[in-house]
């Protein structure tokens, strides 16, 4: 059972896998669309891994895996030219933000075609374009910069919101505090979407946050609510309400996402914080299953639906691969390169 | 001074060889016995055993009173340190990246290293703060930094960094036994190097620079992991008779002046080697003090080598062409060498 926090914005209660009405208000193409991304995401990261395990790249890789319906939930009740800030562990919410998988494996590979030219990396892959203001290498860091983009918005009048991805992590963070209370007390279009995975490497949620995160709303005189993150239809449904209140000028909310990274906090990552069971029950609690379940039982989707979209995600995989392997190195001459604008 | 060097300094006959992390991990260790009032303060050093493996198996021996994990919370690690410090601990506080003490900027430049002094001397602050810097290992621009200059800057602040390990545990000892605060930056690249430790007490004084390698033609000062890249460098030209020295620094303050000079006296020439952006680096001011204390010794100008004016780039190419490395920092003595940049 999800724990409510008494200002949360929606009354749903998690752990099943019916939608409880939600799964009703999206049409087929939502529904095809968030099958889509979620398994995406779930293929590029394990294309990423064999990569990195081939030796084909190198640097930290963070996987996402096992929190798929957290930013396919969020991004499904935005509209286009609204904004994201991410975090390390940011391949999700590229994908849900509308990424091309090329770009970004070309990136994990450091060649030109990247996202970033092969100066990013995985941490730091952005696309301005579709309003993602960024992977951070830095926990917290992007909590201040979406209550900017969101000030911006608001001066701009451009009716955008912002979301602030974020971990349990950076709960603790001092950016945490100053980018939400600003942004409740200049009234601004953003939410604030903690991922709790419940670690940051190998310390608890728990032991790092003195107070549960959802909590926090009520001392920011925000909304708040703790969901559960691997229910695709809690997180939508949680999302659409905090993101139309925020695009009606009413201020920004507070959403704890409660999901599980299944993967090591690095691709390196083989240390014993986790117990075998722990793992295994949030394992069985895959949102992409229990999306897929929920769908089934609906009889919304059928299986030839779920098998296009698979054929469609292997084809972009072998080519994202097949691009990001085929496409050149960057040349020592743009290292002092877009250092500034010239 | 006296020019200390880890040979002279070693017994004859001990030939353990360790990594650079295991004798830091041996330093902190050695004095967590000597002193119970430090400790050791940040993230994921328990439990997780330090992201470089520094603080591995320290909280089963000292347990979760001594060796303290916190949040992600860099402003208040720095600030526990001060606070501890200034009320009678004597702590250790790691910052899991050099890069993440830009959030605690406050608490280091404006707190840790002006609280003795505006308190007109009636403060003591027995701190110690590690931060692993550099790149070469893939981690991208928010990862890899070298920051030293900003803190060498600051006065009140002092700031070393070791090149081997035998240096490494003998300078973390002494910073630890400092009644000021004491920054060391650890070059994340050499953690994994091995190198000859003894078995039993040392130190390596604070201030205190090492000639790695006698030489008579040019002096290559520098330090850290670039240290090495002068050593390779050194021996490659010895086959062309080239004599290199090396003078590694270890300490950029208080900075030994006086071996730097020794060594430019001799040789008549000097490339400043550093990994951090070269413009601005800690490299001017050695530079700086050279042209200043030696200007009638010098053949050719001081060369400044470092790294290019650009945040580290992630793809392998550009970030081993964005820092000095063993190629470039031959090319650069021979370029001392004619006189001509
Ligand atoms: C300011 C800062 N401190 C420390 C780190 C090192 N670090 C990277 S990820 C991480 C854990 C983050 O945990 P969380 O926010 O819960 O995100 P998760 O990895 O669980 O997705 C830490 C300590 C960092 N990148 N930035
Ligand atoms: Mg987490």
């Amino acid at each position: 059972m999800a724990e409510q926090s008494p200002v949360s914005t929606n009354g749903r209660a998690g752990g099943d896998d019916a939608s409880n009405g939600v799964l009703e208000q999206l049409s087929d193409d939502q529904l095809r669309w968030i099958y889509l991304i979620m398994r995406r995401i779930r293929r590029f990261e394990e294309t990423a891994e064999e990569a990195f395990r081939a030796a084909k790249m190198r640097g930290a890789l963070h996987f996402y895996i096992g929190e798929e319906a957290t930013a396919t939930g969020v991004c499904a009740a935005l509209d286009d030219g609204d904004f994201i800030t991410s975090t390390h562990r940011g391949h999700g919410h590229c994908i849900a933000k509308g990424a091309r998988m090329d770009k970004m494996m070309a990136e994990l590979f450091g060649r030109t075609t990247g996202y970033c030219g092969g100066k990013g990396g995985s941490m730091h892959i952005a696309d301005i374009e579709l309003g993602n203001l960024g992977a951070n290498g830095i926990v917290g860091a992007g909590i201040p910069i979406a209550t900017g983009a969101a000030l911006g918005s608001k001066l701009r009048k451009d009716g955008k919101v912002t979301i602030a991805f974020f971990g349990d992590g950076a709960g603790p963070t001092g950016a945490f505090h100053e980018g939400v209370n600003v942004a409740a007390t200049m009234n601004l279009p953003a939410v604030f979407v903690c991922e709790n995975n419940q670690y940051g490497m190998a310390t608890h949620a728990d032991f790092a946050n003195a107070a549960a995160i959802h909590n926090r709303g009520p001392a920011y005189g925000i909304p708040s609510a703790s969901i559960d993150g691997n229910d695709l239809f809690e997180v939508y449904a949680t999302a659409k309400k905090a993101i139309d209140r925020a695009r009606r000028g009413e201020g920004p909310t507070l959403i704890e996402s409660r999901t599980y990274r299944h993967k090591g906090h690095t691709v390196l990552d083989q240390k014993n914080y986790r117990t075998k069971e722990e793992i295994a029950e949030w394992v069985a609690r895959d949102p992409i299953e229990r999306f897929v379940r929920a769908v089934n039982e609906s009889e919304r989707l059928d299986e030839d639906d779920f098998q296009a979209i698979d054929g469609q995600i292997e084809r972009e995989i072998e080519h994202a691969v097949a691009f990001a392997e085929a496409s050149p190195w960057p040349t020592v001459d743009v290292i002092e390169r877009d250092v500034y604008v010239e | 001074m006296a020019v200390t060097t880890a040979q002279a300094s070693a017994p004859e006959t001990a030939t353990r060889e360790i990594f650079m992390s295991e004798a830091l991990r041996e330093a902190i260790d050695e004095e967590m016995t000597r002193d119970p009032t430090v400790f050791v303060v940040g993230e994921e050093v328990g439990v997780w055993g330090g992201a470089y493996a520094v603080t591995q198996g320290l909280l089963e021996k000292w347990g979760p009173d001594r060796i303290v994990d916190t949040p992600i919370a860099e402003a208040a690690i720095a600030g526990l340190g001060i606070g501890a410090a200034l009320t009678g601990s004597r702590p250790i506080a790691e910052f899991m990246y050099s890069d993440f003490m830009g959030i605690a900027m406050d608490q280091i430049v404006n707190q840790a290293a002006k609280n003795r002094y505006m308190f007109g001397g009636k403060a003591k602050l027995p701190l110690t703060y590690r931060a692993p810097f550099g790149a070469g290992t893939g981690n991208a621009a928010q990862h890899t930094q070298s920051l030293e200059a900003w803190f060498a800057h600051v006065p009140g602040l002092k700031v070393i960094t070791a090149s081997t390990p035998y240096d490494a545990k003998g300078l973390l000892k002494s910073a630890i036994r400092e009644d000021n605060v004491v920054i060391m930056f650890e070059h994340k690249a050499i953690y994994a190097m091995r190198g000859h430790v003894p078995e039993g007490e040392y130190l390596v004084p604070i201030g205190v620079a090492d000639v790695k390698r006698e030489g008579d033609d040019v002096s290559v000062i520098t330090y850290a992991r670039q240290t090495h890249h002068a050593l390779e460098a050194a021996e490659q030209l010895a086959a062309e008779g080239i004599s290199v020295e090396v003078v590694d620094i270890r300490s950029l303050y208080p900075l030994d002046t006086d071996t730097i000079l020794r060594s430019v006296r001799k040789t008549h020439r000097a490339v400043v080697l550093y990994e951090a952006v070269r413009f601005g680096g800690f490299g001017a001011e050695i530079a700086s003090q050279i042209q200043e204390l030696a200007f009638d010794d010098l053949d050719a100008p001081v060369l400044r080598v470092g790294a290019a004016h650009a945040p580290v780039p992630f793809s392998e190419p550009l970030e081993q062409a964005s820092f000095p490395g063993t190629a470039q920092v031959v090319e650069s003595i021979r370029q001392s060498l004619k006189g001509v940049y």
